[in-house]
């Protein structure tokens, strides 16, 4: 018991030890919060419409309310939790596909890892963002679940070519072959011998991922192309945008989703930066 | 040769995949486009079942089966005729894309160098002076830069360069009282219209090949030759610049397929924003106006643009790089 307890924490404690790490857990780790506690924290119910239209900031509406009267706090604090959501779940089903497709096609030579290198790098030059708004133009549902399905689809390609080239140099290790020779099938082999070994950068790939899908599903919401009735940092922007809030002075309620947005990807990417240098330290500024 | 003969076999692979996706998915994909424009055309109400069929053969709708559909989409592709547009009917795709094209194509061309440029003199400056202030500084700003949303960075640059300073004008690619020809007041009023586009995206992209050009070059910085230099008391100058940037540059190249693909789709949010009349802008309107056609035109548009850049990427990188015309495809 003792040791999965230390294999769970001794990353974690590593992390903690680099500033940009801890820096980015703290980022995260206050969204996350802030997600949970969201019924609790936000001053009004994020879809209520009692109040003023368009108010500037003030001391009852810290960032003024929408054109339909809504609180923007409200929205701001609730609207975590789709990003939150969509940036794990389609971060999660990213990284779970490119696990798939690398390792196997990176342990398996021939001609199933040309196959699945064939897909792999036509999946990587086909452009992501373009073909996600073609996909959810013709989907005649809209939310969020499509979002992630859409994004999980269009993504996966850097993170299985990552993995491959990892796969290739680990499979020629000495305990690799005692496994073969031990008849251990192809399944436990990758995935039960050689994946533990590459936990850093599957970590850092689902949250390469995972900032992307959390970018992705802002700028489709952001075009309208989400359902516009979910509460969201991106249907936040769409509507601002929309009641050109800019121009009416209202600049918390644009300002606040996007600086959201940034602050998480930025905790992110400190949290990879720091998984980055735990596997490569010469790379500490 | 081998090298170039797979490169390009695998361009025309993925140009045959692109356009054969493109016909797909409108055909698998839910829902029934060519009624709902029906339906938009002749309004609300009950229709006409020969009125539909009157409109579809108006707009040119498939008929006829998926294998017939595909052999006519092929034959049409390869003559340029991409359909009627819904929302500028009666003009041909095609026309309303070519108007777009230049603006994209003069747009993303400039920022994708200028990104490159800048990003990967930053990247090597921060890497042979790595833990200054300057690398630490410079990694730190591209950390947020590059996070920053695009669409985002275009609406804040939008609302105080344009809307709270008036230096930039706010929206469209040209002074929208002129007609566009090639007379220098033109060229430099689209110019002038570019500036805060081009600025937006240049601001979010270039963090990316600054990390990938640091992370390289540390790395080349570290290898025995380069000890080698500094034991022979070379100028630190030289040894970062033809030894470690000369070195890093080309594994640098590798992530233009990844950095192509994030520049184009921040194109189209940031050509959004900032109503720029280009393929981005164009695409966003077609979908908002369910014109399927145009919109399938623009998509195939963009990934062939995509494709044929990564291609010549490829190309470059072989020729710079032998080993990897010996290796093959980049493991």
């Amino acid at each position: 018991m003792k040791t999965v307890i230390d294999s769970v924490l001794s990353p974690i404690g590593l992390l903690w030890s680099n500033w940009r790490a801890r820096l980015g857990m703290v980022i995260v780790g206050g969204f996350i919060l802030i997600a949970i506690l969201a019924p609790w924290i936000a001053p009004y119910s994020p879809t209520s419409q009692a109040f003023g239209r368009m108010l500037p900031p003030s001391s009852a509406h810290l960032l003024g309310t929408t054109q339909l009267g809504q609180d923007v706090l409200s929205q701001l604090i609730w609207g975590s939790r789709t990003s939150l959501l969509v940036g794990a779940a389609a971060g999660g089903l990213v990284t779970f596909i490119a696990i798939v497709i690398g390792l196997l096609s990176g342990f398996l030579q021939g001609w199933i890892d040309d196959a699945l290198m064939l897909l792999t790098n036509v999946a990587l030059v086909i452009p992501g963002f373009p073909l996600m708004i073609v996909l959810s133009a013709y989907i005649p549902v809209h939310g969020v679940g499509v979002i992630i399905v859409v994004l999980s689809v269009t993504g996966w390609a850097w993170g299985a070519r990552v993995l491959r080239s990892q796969m290739i140099s680990l499979r020629s290790r000495d305990y690799v072959a005692s496994a073969e020779f031990s008849g251990e099938s192809v399944l436990r082999i990758v995935f039960r011998e050689i994946l533990p070994n590459m936990t850093s950068l599957i970590a850092a790939s689902f949250m390469g991922a995972a900032m992307g899908a959390i970018l992705g599903e802002a700028g489709l919401e952001f075009l309208g192309f989400g359902n516009p009735q979910v509460v969201s940092w991106g249907t936040m922007l769409y509507w601002a945008e929309n009641s050109s809030a800019l121009i009416s002075g209202q600049w918390a309620w644009i300002f606040a989703p996007g600086l959201a947005l940034a602050l998480l990807g930025v905790g992110i990417a400190f949290i990879n930066f720091g998984v980055d240098i735990i596997s490569n330290p010469k790379l500490e500024a | 040769m081998r090298y170039l003969i797979k490169r390009l076999a695998f361009l025309a692979f993925t140009l045959w995949l692109a356009v054969t996706l493109n016909f797909l998915i409108p055909r698998l994909m839910p829902g029934n486009p060519a009624q709902i424009m029906v339906q938009k055309l002749v309004g609300e109400g009950p229709v006409n079942p020969q009125l539909v069929r009157a409109v579809g053969i108006m707009l040119g709708l498939p008929r006829g089966t998926l294998w017939h559909q595909y052999v006519l989409y092929m034959h049409n592709l390869l003559h340029g005729n991409f359909g009627v547009s819904y929302t500028y009917f009666p003009y041909p795709v095609m026309s309303v894309v070519a108007q777009a094209l230049p603006w994209t194509l003069i747009l993303l061309g400039t920022t994708t160098i200028i990104t490159f440029i800048l990003g990967t003199s930053l990247g090597a400056l921060a890497a042979s002076r790595r833990g200054t202030w300057f690398d630490t500084t410079a990694t730190i700003t591209a950390n947020f830069t590059a996070t920053f949303p695009f669409f985002w960075t275009a609406l804040m640059a939008l609302y105080i360069l344009g809307f709270v300073l008036h230096w930039f004008p706010q929206s469209g690619g040209y002074n929208a009282a002129m007609m566009p020809q090639w007379s220098s007041a033109f060229v430099i009023s689209a110019v002038y219209h570019s500036i805060l586009p081009a600025l937006v995206i240049v601001l979010t992209g270039t963090g990316g090949w600054l990390f990938g050009m640091r992370n390289n070059m540390i790395h080349v910085l570290g290898e025995d030759y380069v000890r080698l230099a500094t034991a022979k008391g070379l100028p630190r100058r030289e040894i970062a610049l033809a030894y470690g940037a000369r070195n890093a540059i080309l594994p640098n190249l590798t992530g233009f397929a990844m950095s192509l693909g994030t520049l184009v789709g921040g194109s189209i949010l940031v050509e959004t924003v900032f109503s720029y009349p280009g393929m981005g802008y164009l695409l966003f309107n077609a979908v908002g106006n369910s014109d399927y056609p145009l919109m399938q035109t623009i998509f195939l548009f963009i990934t062939i643009g995509t494709l044929v850049a990564n291609f010549i990427a490829d190309i470059l990188y072989g020729v710079l790089d032998p080993r990897t015309r010996r290796g093959g495809v980049s493991a």
